[in-house]
């Protein structure tokens, strides 16, 4: 095969794998258009949502971070590439980012570990 | 790895005007799945979008810098040779003494590398312009003795100093404006500092210009500044005035590199979705005018640097008459949409 043929192939085989994703990062971009179905619940949903992100008690900037670090635990695709948009954006340096991954990280598995205080009751009760 | 050279001495296509026009109206405006900016101004009766009273007179001296910034838009280094020469300069000082606008632009390129400069800004600063303006990079005041006079010179005529700085972090700042040029700028800056530049009740002001360092578009500016100022201060001592978040345009240099990264439509969706027609009043090519090294005229720097001249009879800085010039509609493409995106974007910072 020339090369011009193998960037046909692998266009084809990236749109035919692409059309049979769950995730399209350009989904993200309708993301807005969930309103259209439902105009009133979506309406309330974003009004909440950029108040929640305002300047406030905290800054804008710990939340940017704060999203991040669920977006992770979330394991959401679209949350991961729109709050590590968001802390560029910012000004926010990828330290900052990659700590506070961990911070979501090491709670995560924490909220794992820590269950192991149940499995620990359980064995000293029924094998104590 | 920075660029070393500019797009023009690689022989870049995109060292070609015409093909970046080419690149923004094709594709994705083409197709119809992003509006053009005509299209989308005409939506709030913005078409054509016409000046208001001019302010500012934005004289580009010359192409010629000693940096090789990643995102420059204006393809600037040190192998351009397109340096305003005295005549040209001359004809700008007549300008300047009969202007009505206010303030007084100078850029580049580094503007103290034209051999005129220093006495362009004697002459210029006697005109009594209200606000004198000489963009620095910084790092010129420190890349070679003949310059390091420069704080003092600046101090002597009243400049009003505004210098790019990408981010507080050397690694960021070196990534987009070059290997070393964070240390040599905080240097500058604490020089600038040292003779009064930048004190919070200092008349000398020294601003400072943040763009962001990749395909992303700036964020609240207030905000920005707030965290540069303490940064800098708590680093380095260093005190500034005003931090200006501009939005990178998709031309030139940052547009070769949207283009190879592969985060050209990402870019302009961000954009378009971003627009924002209060933006669009205020747009800095409403109240300024951009004059090339070779005196022709543009609606701002970034149309020089497409080559788009005003649309108006008069175009050249030798026929100058502000009453017929600021009787034209301004000329756009779909870059426009960098200065309407969130709070707007210009030479000044944010514009809404």
């Amino acid at each position: 095969m020339d090369r011009i043929t193998i960037n046909y192939t692998l266009a084809y085989a990236i749109n035919y794998i692409m059309a049979d994703q769950y995730y399209d990062p350009k989904d993200l971009r309708k993301f807005g258009k969930i309103t259209e179905w439902s105009e009133e619940l979506g309406t309330k949903f974003f009004d909440y949502y950029g108040k929640v992100f305002e300047e406030g008690a905290l800054t804008a900037r710990e939340k940017s971070l704060i999203a991040l670090a669920v977006a992770h635990t979330e394991q959401c695709p679209y949350c991961i590439d729109a709050y590590t948009k968001d802390g560029l954006q910012k000004g926010i340096t990828k330290e900052e980012m990659m700590e506070a991954v961990h911070v979501g990280a090491a709670i995560k598995s924490g909220a794992t570990l820590v269950h192991g205080v149940m499995m620990m009751n359980k064995v000293n009760k029924l094998d104590g | 790895m920075g660029a070393t050279k500019s797009l023009k001495k690689s022989e870049n296509e995109l060292a070609d005007a015409n093909r970046q026009l080419e690149i923004l109206s094709n594709g994705i405006f083409q197709n119809g799945e992003l509006p053009t900016f005509a299209k989308k101004i005409k939506e709030t009766n913005q078409f054509p979008l016409r000046p208001r009273k001019l302010e500012i007179l934005q004289i580009n001296v010359g192409y010629m810098c000693n940096q090789v910034c990643d995102h420059c838009h204006v393809d600037a280094g040190p192998d351009r040779k397109e340096i305003m020469t005295w005549e040209t300069m001359e004809l700008c000082l007549d300008v300047i003494r009969n202007t009505g606008a206010h303030t007084l632009d100078l850029t580049g390129g580094a503007p103290e590398m034209n051999p005129h400069f220093r006495r362009f800004v004697e002459e210029a600063s006697k005109a009594g312009i209200k606000d004198f303006i000489v963009r620095s990079n910084l790092t010129i005041i420190r890349a070679n003795k003949k310059y390091y006079d420069l704080p003092e010179f600046f101090k002597k005529h009243n400049v009003h100093v505004i210098s790019s700085m990408p981010h507080w972090t050397k690694g960021k700042t070196d990534k987009q404006r070059g290997d070393g040029v964070f240390d040599k700028s905080i240097k500058a800056l604490q020089e600038l500092n040292a003779v009064g530049y930048g004190m919070p009740d200092s008349d000398l002001r020294l601003d400072l210009v943040y763009n962001p360092s990749g395909a992303f578009l700036p964020g609240d500016q207030a905000s920005m500044e707030k965290d540069f100022k303490k940064a800098l201060m708590e680093d380095f001592g260093i005190q500034f005035h005003n931090l200006f978040a501009i939005t990178n345009l998709p031309i030139a240099r940052f547009l070769d590199y949207l283009i190879a990264s592969e985060n050209y439509e990402d870019y302009m969706y961000q954009l378009v979705e971003a627009y924002n027609p209060m933006a669009v009043a205020n747009v800095m090519c409403t109240n300024t005018i951009s004059i090339s090294w070779d005196g022709w005229l543009y609606d701002c720097d970034f149309n020089q640097m497409l080559g788009l001249k005003v649309n108006s009879k008069i175009k050249h800085i030798s026929e100058y008459n502000e009453e017929v010039l600021n009787n034209r509609d301004i000329v756009i493409s779909q870059h426009c949409y960098g200065c309407t995106a969130g709070a707007g974007s210009s030479c000044q910072g944010t514009v809404a």
